[in-house]
C-alpha cells in the first residue's frame, strides 16, 4: 500500500515536472531575437518545423544521429574511451535493469511467461546490469574526484547525481546479500512453497540450502552430513529448483552474502533486508520525482538536442526554432566538462577569479538567466565578461557530446546581455574580431553601443580629458609612474626627450586629418604624461583604443622606448581603473 | 626537430584552408608535423586586458611544445608575435616565470625556455630553403603580380621576434618568387593590414584596410599574398564586406601563400581549399607558365 501510494506521487511529481519543463521551453528565451517571438508562435513553429522536418529527406538524418550519437553516444568516444565506457555502462545497465527489473511485471513477464527474479539467466543478468551501473559510477568518481582534470568543475548536481545512483545501486546489491543469507526469508519460501512437511524432511532442506545457497542458520551449520545433504537435495529438486537458481550467479549478492555472513543472523532478526528494501524504492521514487529537475533530465533532452541540431543551422531556421531549441540545450547540457577541457580560453581562469570563463559554467549561469531569476548588476557583468573572453573557436560546439551548439548560444547571450547597458572592457580587445565579422546580421545601434558605452566607461575615470576642465599643477603622480612596472619595458618611457617620431610613424595617426581631435593624446604625448605622472592623459585618449599594435612607434623610436608595450599596459592599469570603480 | 602545429583559435573555425593547404605543402616538402590537441589561445586577444593572463595562455603553448619535445610553428603572425613576446619575457623576468610555472604545475606542465617558436616563412625560408623548394615547382606561374603583405607581428619589435629586417624584409618576396610570380614593390608593404581595429573601431579598420588594397592595385598587383590568420581574413572576408557596405571597386583578392606555392608544386585548387576564400582567386590559375611549343600546338 505504502508502496503504490509513493509510487503514484513519484509519477505524479514526476508527470507535472515534465509538463513544466517542455512548457519552459517555449517560454523562456536567451537571445534578442527570441523577443520578438511568443510562446504560442514558438510552439506552433516547432509543430511546423517538426512536421516539415519529418516528411522531408532529413528523416535520414534523424535516423543516422538517432543510432550512431544517441544511442551508441560516438561522440563521446571521439573524446575520450574512458568517459564512453562510463557512459555507456551507466546508460545501458541503468536502462535494461529499468525494463527487466523494475518494470519486470510489465515487461519481462509477458515476453517472457517463465519469468521469475529468482531463476537464471534472469538473476545473473540483475547482476551483471547492477554491475555496469557500479563500473561506471567509479568511473565516473575516478574521473570527478582522483584524476584531477585541470579547470573540470563538480557541482551540486554532480553530486546529486551520483549519490542517487550509487544509493539506489548498493542499497539494492544489499538487500539481495541479506535475502540470500535471510533465514526469515528463508523460512517464508519453505511455507509458501514446500509440498512435503516432514520434520527431517525440512532439516535436510535446511542443511542443503545452507550449503550451496548461502543461508545462514540459527542452528544448521557446517560441518553438514552428507545424507542429510543428498535428501536435502531431493527435496530442493522437487519443490524448490523450478522457481530458485543457484544464487552464485547473482555475483554481487552473492558476494555480498558471503562477506556479512557472520553477522548475518543479526541482521536478519533486525529485519536490515526490509529497511533496504525501502531504501532502495524510495531512492527510485526520489530519482523519478526529480528528476525533471535534475541534471538527468538530460536523458530527454540530450537526445532532442542532438536530434534538433543535426537538421537545423542559423541560416534557414526560422529564429523561433532556434530559441526554442537554445533552451533545450539549457537542458540538454550534463555538465560533463568537455567544453571546459577543451576551451581555448580556460586558461585565462587561473588567473582570473570568475568562473564564467568556462563554458559549462557559463551554462548554469544562462539557465538561471533564461529562467528569469534575479542576477545581482555584478553577477550579469561577470556572466557578460565571461561569455566575452571567447575566442569563437568553436571547439566547444565540436566537442559537445549532445551537440549543443555553444558557439551559437555564446552569441545570442552575448549582445543579449550586452544590450543590458552595463560596460564591457573586452570589447575594447580582438576578441571583439568576431563580433565584426557578424555585423551585418546585427542591428547597427546595438552592434555600436556596447564598444562606445566601453570607451566612454574608461574615459569617465579620467577627468583631465574633459576640454572644459581646469588642469591643476598638481605634483606627478609618482604612485601611478611606479606602477607601471607589469614589465620591464613600460618603465623605457622615462627616456622619451619629445622627437615625434612615433607620432608621425603612427597609421593611426596619419588616418586622420585632425588626429588630436579625434584621438585624444598621441602617442608622444602620451609618452610624456606617463613622464609627468598626469595619469588622466596617460589612460583617457581614444588613442589606446585605436592603437593597432603594429610597433611601428616603438621600432622608430631612436630613444629605444617600448611605446607599444607602454601602450599595452596602459590599457591594462585603464581597465583595472575602470573595474574598480564599477565594483 | 618536429614541429608542433600551432593553429590558434581562427584557422579550425573560420579559415580551415590555410590549415589544409599548409599541411599539404609541407607534406611534399618532407617536413613531419605534430598535432597538440591541447594547445590553447596565443593570448593575443586578453593583452589588451590583462597581461598576466596574455603570459599565461602563451606559456601553457610553450610548455605543452616542451613536453612533446617540439617546436612550434605558427601560421598566424599574432600568434607568432604573441608566443615571441611571452618566450621572451619569461626569459627575461624569473619571478613572473616563477609565478606562470606555479600555475602550470597544477596540469604537470613546465616553461623551461627550450622551444623556439616559428613562423611558416620562417622555416620554408631558413629549415626547408628555397633550393628545396623549387625542386619541388612543377607548374611555375609566369606573369603573375603578387603584392606581398609582411604583416606588422611578424617584422616588429625587431628585436624580439627577429624574422627579418624589418625595414628592408625580403623574405617572403623570394619566396613568392621561386614559385615564378612577381613580387612586385608597393609602399604599403609593411603597412598594417586593419585587422585589429577591426570590431573595436570598424571605420578605422576598413580606412586602413582600403588604403593597402589601394596601393596594391596602382602598384600593378593582381593579387594580395598573406601568410597570416587575421590579415589573410581581413583581406577576404573583411574586404567583401568593405566592397558591400562603402562600395567602391577596389576588388584585389589575397592568396594564402601556401595556396600559391601548393599550386605551383602542381597540387589541385580542391586540395588547397581555393574555393573556401571569399573573393574568388580562381583567375589564378591563368598564370601558369606555359612553354611556346605547346601553345602553338594548342
Amino acid at each position: 500500500m505504502f508502496f503504490t501510494i509513493s509510487l503514484y506521487l513519484a509519477l505524479a511529481v514526476f508527470g507535472v515536472g515534465l509538463l513544466y519543463k517542455i512548457s519552459t521551453w517555449f517560454r523562456h528565451r536567451i537571445g534578442l531575437d527570441a523577443k520578438e517571438c511568443s510562446t504560442a508562435e514558438r510552439a506552433a513553429a516547432a509543430i511546423k518545423g517538426i512536421a516539415i522536418t519529418l516528411f522531408s529527406g532529413k528523416i535520414l538524418t534523424l535516423f543516422r544521429v538517432f543510432i550512431v550519437d544517441v544511442l551508441l553516444q560516438i561522440r563521446v568516444l571521439r573524446q575520450d574511451f574512458l568517459r564512453w565506457l562510463m557512459h555507456i555502462c551507466l546508460y545501458v545497465g541503468f536502462m535494461l535493469l529499468l525494463l527487466m527489473h523494475a518494470l519486470d511485471k510489465f515487461i519481462t513477464s509477458v515476453l517472457f511467461p517463465e519469468y521469475y527474479s529468482t531463476i537464471n539467466p534472469f538473476m545473473f543478468l540483475r547482476d551483471l546490469f547492477g554491475f555496469l551501473v557500479i563500473l561506471g559510477i567509479a568511473i565516473a568518481l575516478y574521473r570527478r574526484f582522483i584524476m584531477k582534470v585541470p579547470r573540470l568543475q563538480t557541482g551540486g548536481q554532480d553530486y546529486y547525481a551520483l549519490t542517487i545512483l550509487t544509493v539506489i545501486m548498493i542499497s539494492g546489491v544489499l538487500l539481495e546479500g541479506t535475502k540470500i543469507t535471510s533465514y526469515s526469508r528463508y523460512q517464508e519460501m519453505v511455507e509458501e512453497y514446500t509440498i512435503a512437511a516432514d520434520e527431517e524432511e525440512l532439516r535436510a532442506l535446511e542443511t542443503y540450502w545452507v550449503k550451496e545457497f548461502g543461508v545462514v542458520s540459527p542452528t544448521v551449520k557446517a560441518p553438514f552430513d552428507d545424507e542429510l545433504l543428498e535428501s536435502g537435495r531431493e527435496a530442493h529438486e522437487m519443490s524448490c529448483v523450478q522457481c530458485h537458481s543457484k544464487p552464485q550467479s547473482a555475483f554481487l549478492g552473492y558476494t555480498t552474502a558471503k562477506i556479512i555472513s557472520p553477522i548475518a543472523l543479526g541482521l536478519d532478526r533486525a529485519k536490515i533486508s526490509t529497511i533496504l528494501l525501502y531504501i532502495h524504492f524510495l531512492a527510485c521514487w526520489l530519482g523519478l520525482a526529480y528528476l525533471p529537475f535534475s541534471k538527468m533530465f538530460h536523458l530527454f533532452a540530450s537526445p532532442l538536442s542532438l536530434l534538433a541540431n543535426s537538421v537545423m543551422d542559423k541560416e534557414t531556421s526560422s529564429p523561433a526554432n532556434i530559441a526554442t531549441r537554445q533552451i533545450i540545450e539549457l537542458d540538454a547540457c550534463t555538465h560533463c566538462g568537455s567544453c571546459t577541457v577543451n576551451c581555448s580560453v580556460g586558461i585565462a581562469f587561473e588567473s582570473i577569479p570568475n568562473l564564467n570563463i568556462l563554458p559549462s559554467e557559463k551554462i548554469g549561469s544562462l539557465r538561471k538567466l533564461a529562467s528569469g531569476n534575479h542576477l545581482t548588476e555584478q553577477q550579469l557583468r561577470h556572466v557578460q565578461e565571461g561569455i566575452y573572453l571567447c575566442t569563437n573557436c568553436e571547439r566547444c560546439t565540436l566537442v559537445c557530446p549532445v551537440g549543443i551548439n555553444l558557439q551559437d548560444m555564446w552569441f545570442s547571450a552575448r549582445e543579449a546581455l550586452l544590450e543590458r547597458g552595463y560596460p564591457e572592457f573586452f570589447v575594447l580587445s580582438p576578441f571583439s574580431y568576431y563580433r565584426g565579422l557578424m555585423r551585418q546580421s546585427l542591428v547597427e545601434d546595438g552592434y555600436r553601443e556596447p564598444l562606445e558605452r566601453a570607451r566612454e566607461a574608461i574615459a569617465a575615470e579620467c577627468h583631465f580629458m574633459s576640454p572644459n576642465k581646469l588642469i591643476p599643477l598638481s605634483p606627478a603622480d609618482r604612485a601611478f609612474r611606479s606602477d607601471l612596472s607589469l614589465s620591464a619595458q613600460a618603465s623605457t618611457f622615462s627616456v622619451c626627450f619629445g622627437c615625434q617620431s612615433c607620432t608621425t610613424v603612427c597609421p593611426v595617426v596619419a588616418n586622420f586629418d585632425n588626429p588630436e581631435e579625434v584621438l585624444g593624446v598621441l602617442p608622444h604625448q602620451i609618452m610624456h604624461a606617463c613622464g609627468l605622472g598626469v595619469s588622466d592623459l596617460a589612460l583617457g585618449s581614444n588613442m589606446l583604443w585605436d592603437c593597432l599594435t603594429c610597433y611601428q612607434c616603438q621600432e622608430h623610436c631612436p630613444q629605444g622606448v617600448s611605446i607599444t608595450d607602454v601602450l599595452y599596459e596602459l590599457k591594462n592599469v585603464a581597465v583595472k581603473q575602470a573595474k574598480q570603480k564599477a565594483s | 626537430m618536429k614541429f608542433g602545429l600551432f593553429l590558434g583559435c581562427n584557422i579550425p573555425a573560420r579559415l580551415s584552408q590555410y590549415e589544409t593547404s599548409t599541411r599539404a605543402i609541407l607534406a611534399r616538402l618532407g617536413v613531419v608535423l605534430a598535432d597538440i590537441k591541447q594547445f590553447n589561445c596565443c593570448g593575443y586577444p586578453i593583452r589588451n586586458l590583462d597581461y598576466k593572463t596574455f603570459v599565461l595562455a602563451a606559456a601553457r603553448n610553450l610548455a605543452l611544445a616542451e613536453k612533446n619535445n617540439v617546436n612550434l610553428l605558427s601560421l598566424c603572425k599574432c600568434c607568432y608575435g604573441s608566443l615571441k613576446k611571452a618566450d621572451h619575457l619569461l626569459k627575461e623576468d624569473t619571478l613572473l616565470r616563477q609565478e606562470i610555472n606555479n600555475i602550470l604545475k597544477k596540469e604537470y606542465l613546465e616553461y623551461r625556455g627550450d622551444v623556439e617558436v616559428k613562423h611558416l616563412l620562417s622555416l620554408l625560408y631558413h629549415d626547408v630553403g628555397l633550393g628545396g623548394i623549387k625542386e619541388k615547382i612543377e607548374k611555375p606561374f609566369s606573369g603573375l603580380n603578387i603584392a606581398t603583405h609582411y604583416g606588422c607581428h611578424a617584422l616588429r619589435p625587431s628585436q624580439i621576434v627577429a624574422f627579418d629586417d624589418p625595414v628592408a624584409p625580403t623574405i617572403f618576396d623570394q619566396l613568392v618568387e621561386v614559385t615564378g610570380a612577381e613580387s612586385i614593390s608597393w609602399s604599403a608593404k609593411l603597412d598594417c593590414c586593419g585587422a585589429p581595429a577591426w570590431g573595436i573601431n570598424d571605420d578605422l579598420s576598413m580606412d586602413l584596410t582600403e588604403k593597402k588594397l589601394k596601393d596594391g592595385r596602382q602598384s600593378g598587383a593582381e593579387y594580395l599574398c598573406a601568410a597570416c590568420t587575421y590579415c589573410q581574413i581581413q583581406f577576404d572576408t573583411v574586404q567583401e564586406i568593405i566592397l558591400s557596405s562603402r562600395g567602391n571597386n577596389l576588388n584585389l583578392p589575397s592568396v594564402l601563400y601556401p595556396q600559391l606555392l601548393g599550386l605551383s608544386m602542381g597540387m589541385d585548387g580542391k586540395t588547397l581549399g581555393l574555393s573556401m576564400n571569399q573573393l574568388s582567386i580562381d583567375g589564378i590559375e591563368d598564370f601558369f607558365f606555359v612553354p611556346e611549343s605547346e601553345e602553338v600546338e594548342g
